[in-house]
């Protein structure tokens, strides 16, 4: 459905998306996922025509978004960042240009309107001027205008930015509920959102991928190794140097963190094996230390994405 | 077509969905009736003619047009609703094209709600109707020529006092390089001037028309200059998308 080769954009010096390949196939959800300024909004403007790459090769359903733009623009629906909309407009008539303007049959274009008004919840704005609605209520005219054609793919930056957690959980089922039917990329740099959301996550970090899959492929990716916590009362030389003799672990370091008096807290890498805590626990009764804690660390999605997009 | 009249019609809706659209209207007649009363000569005169309210028109259109211009593009640069306009499946010159029309249709409404003076001014004497209808072509001509100057400003700035000053600016230009002190000082300095002074001026070409003689070369004159900013204007969109 989308295809994303090669793709480069730089504004002067700086370089935006850096040689950047994705594809996404029909009715997937994907969420372009990353830090603020990461190159997410750059690689949505580029794949909705907005702005032009400075190289590289992206086609949505077929066709090349330089040569054949308006094909790829009729292909999309796309709500921008912060869901910008004609203030003086009335919703019924900002739904009724949109449509016009994107060639919804005169004769579709009531059902169709009546269609998105429910869907999005709408019903009772329709005759209000856009200017008087609450944040909550225009990011559902920007999805609504997004819909209003029946696209095959939904394009959305930040659907939820800016919106208080009612209106996000809002929000969601409506991304949900449009994701049934289409296929949807957003971007967010809200770890939950695609947790919540996503069949699928990019991760992009200064303008590169780094990590692309499901979220339990990339769990998986990121935990090759295991990290346990560990705290005795001993000489810190020594434990540093009895622990990280044991097979299987990879480094040792002093770790922050509560411990009773005298005892010292470590933080443990070790081999992803089932067996590393019954040889450290072994290590300890063998050193006839007293031990206060020991805990493994459980990977979850955030520490992948702070680790995937650390700067280091 | 269909596209362009899509466009249009909500830009010039939008005129009316705020108040500027009023605004601009009572202060344009307000001027404009004003140079009737103020012209020195006219009740002394005592003959029914236009003359006064043509001759004011290319110094308050540098007034007024621009304001109708600004917010074309500055205002949906600055609010982000440029990247949903853009983004509709439209080629860009129909987008272009359709907010030009709709401001010109604006301008050209409010020129025409001065209607009544003509026909005040008909009563009062024999009223030449020839320099009256040349008037208004002439003067919607040239207010489509003070757009595409504000239009083709305002798809340089997201600032729409920027957009409302520039405008006014190269308009102003525009009418004084055609003015007889500017012509003399210019004959005395760079006599090669003077010709391209003068037929690229607003004000020598709108006098022709309003005289009621119609000719084809100041026809062109104002429609060179809509083209050239309209090209001009174009070429600002475009390279925005390589930036």
């Amino acid at each position: 459905m989308i295809e994303v080769h090669e793709l480069t954009k730089t504004y002067g010096d700086l370089v935006a998306v850096n040689r950047v390949s994705f594809k996404i196939d029909r009715g997937e959800i994907v969420g372009l996922l990353g830090p603020n300024g990461a190159g997410k909004t750059t690689t949505i403007r580029v794949l909705t025509t907005f702005l032009a790459p400075t190289a590289g090769r992206l086609t949505v359903a077929g066709h090349d978004v330089e040569k054949d733009p308006l094909e790829v623009r009729r292909k999309l629906g796309y709500l921008p960042e912060s869901a910008p909309l004609y203030e003086d407009m009335r919703v019924r008539d900002y739904l009724r240009f949109v449509a016009d303007a994107r060639r919804v049959p005169r004769t579709a274009r009531h059902a169709r309107i009546s269609y998105v008004a429910d869907h999005c919840g709408l019903r009772g704005v329709m005759g209000r001027p856009i200017s008087e609605l609450s944040k909550g209520y225009r990011q559902r005219v920007g999805l609504a205008q997004a819909l209003v054609h029946d696209p095959e793919i939904v394009v959305l930056d930040e659907p939820t930015s800016g919106l208080d957690p009612n209106q996000i959980v809002e929000i969601r089922n409506l991304i949900r509920d449009i994701g049934r039917q289409k296929t949807v990329i957003l971007s967010t740099h809200i770890l939950q959102e695609v947790a919540a959301l996503c069949s699928r996550i990019i991760v992009i970090h200064r303008g590169k991928i780094v990590a692309d899959g499901s979220q339990a492929g990339l769990r998986e990716q990121a935990d090759k190794e295991s990290v346990f916590f560990i705290a005795v009362e001993a000489e810190p030389a020594e434990v540093a140097a009895r622990l990280g003799a044991v097979q299987g672990v990879k480094a040792v370091e002093k770790a922050d963190g509560e411990a009773l008096p005298g005892f010292h807290r470590f933080r443990l890498l070790a081999d992803k094996s089932a067996d590393i805590a019954p040889r450290l626990h072994q290590c300890v009764t063998g050193n006839k230390w007293r031990m206060s804690e020991l805990s493994k660390l459980s990977v979850t999605l955030e520490d992948v994405f702070r680790k995937l997009t650390r700067d280091e | 077509m269909r596209n362009m009249m899509v466009i249009a019609r909500r830009e010039f809706m939008a005129y009316f969905n705020s108040p500027i659209a009023y605004v601009f209207m009572v202060v344009f007649l307000l001027l404009s009736s004003l140079n009737f009363v103020l012209a020195e000569h006219f009740f002394l005169v005592n003959q029914a003619t236009m003359r006064p309210f043509f001759e004011s028109l290319p110094w308050i259109f540098i007034v007024l047009v621009p304001a109708v211009a600004m917010r074309l593009w500055s205002e949906e640069k600055k609010s982000g609703t440029l990247e949903l306009l853009l983004t509709l499946p439209m080629r860009h010159v129909e987008i272009m094209i359709g907010k030009f029309l709709a401001a010109w249709a604006f301008v050209a409404l409010t020129v025409l709600l001065t209607l009544p003076m003509v026909f005040f001014v008909s009563m009062m004497g024999e009223l030449d109707w020839g320099p009256v209808i040349g008037g208004y072509v002439a003067a919607i001509l040239m207010g489509g020529a003070y757009l595409a100057i504000g239009m083709f400003v305002s798809a340089l700035t997201k600032n729409q006092i920027l957009s409302y000053v520039g405008a006014a600016v190269v308009c102003l230009c525009f009418v004084v390089m055609g003015q007889g002190n500017v012509l003399h000082s210019m004959n005395d300095m760079l006599p090669q001037a003077v010709h391209v002074f003068t037929s690229a001026s607003f004000v020598p070409h709108f006098e022709n028309i309003s005289r009621g003689v119609i000719d084809t070369k100041d026809l062109v004159h104002f429609a060179s200059v809509i083209l050239l900013f309209l090209g001009l204007n174009y070429l600002v969109l475009d390279t925005r998308r390589h930036a």
